[in-house]
């Protein structure tokens, strides 16, 4: 247990850092990072190569972005496969609906119970 | 002391952005997202019969509860400041960008406000996701039925 705790720290601090280097050295506005990941997430599974990565780092590969970019791509191909060419629109948000479907609704929740004080950073 | 000497002087005194230690920052603080991760995919996978695989969607959802709180009470602002990507990069970040929307915007009622803006922020990780995803898995699609390669 421990020693996947220290991998998920590592490997989820490492893409972090990849993160941080694209917006210092690349100079680039947090948003176009995130994109950046997402999209590289989305390649990578692409080649299968996010799945051995989770397998390797769990939580410190499900946490960062990359990992949704990852899961949309793993939907659309797990469905082309069954349904062929439907099945990439269709198969997308099978996997990864929790991400989202957590974030409009806490959000809702949010606005129900905060006030704002300037949250974002 | 004339604009161009203050100029000097303040560029002297004013800490330069380091680069290594902004890494370091980040590196720590995206590490212990993951790992905060890793423990509550532990919890789902020994209370609730979760495997490895499956735990990952709860875990998403229980981290961006705990994100809107941490948002709510003003609290993610500050880690956001100390931690750069280390708490952009993580899911925690794109549920911060969506619920800080959410409660900035409330005022501006809650169909056009909230509902208007709520993936002001979070759009573009959404919209390019989608969009690499389905070149990917086209891609994938016609190289697999040309017998080029194997899914």
């Amino acid at each position: 247990m421990l020693s996947s705790l220290i991998m998920a720290f590592i490997v989820g601090g490492l893409i972090c850092v990849i993160g941080q280097l694209l917006m210092d050295i690349g100079k680039l506005t947090p948003a176009h990072t995130l994109t950046i990941l997402v999209v590289a997430g989305a390649i990578l599974d692409g080649f299968n190569l996010y799945e051995p990565l989770i397998d390797f780092a769990g939580a410190g590969a499900t946490i960062p972005i990359t990992s949704f970019g990852n899961s949309l791509t793993h939907g659309a191909i797990a469905e082309a496969e069954k349904h062929g060419w439907i099945g990439v629109l269709t198969g997308m948000f099978e996997v990864t609906s929790s991400g989202i479907s957590a974030a409009i609704l806490f959000g809702m929740i949010g606005a129900l119970i905060f006030h704002s004080k300037g949250q974002h950073p | 002391m004339d604009a161009k000497q203050y100029d000097h002087l303040q560029q002297s005194l004013s800490p330069k952005p380091s680069i290594l230690k902004n890494c370091l920052k980040a590196f720590l603080v995206g590490g212990i997202i993951c790992t905060i991760g890793q423990l509550i995919t532990f919890f789902y996978i020994t209370y609730f019969n979760f495997t490895e695989k499956t735990a990952g969607n709860p875990t998403v959802a229980t981290i961006i509860f705990l994100t809107m709180l941490l948002t709510g009470f003003g609290v993610y602002k500050k880690i956001g400041q100390f931690a750069g990507a280390g708490s952009a990069v993580p899911v925690t970040g794109f549920g911060n960008s969506v619920i800080s929307a959410a409660i900035e915007h409330k005022t501006e009622g809650f169909v056009l406000g909230v509902g208007g803006n709520i993936f002001k922020l979070a759009g573009s990780v959404i919209v390019f996701g989608v969009t690499a995803a389905f070149v990917v898995a086209l891609v994938k699609l016609i190289l697999v039925t040309m017998g080029v390669a194997n899914w």
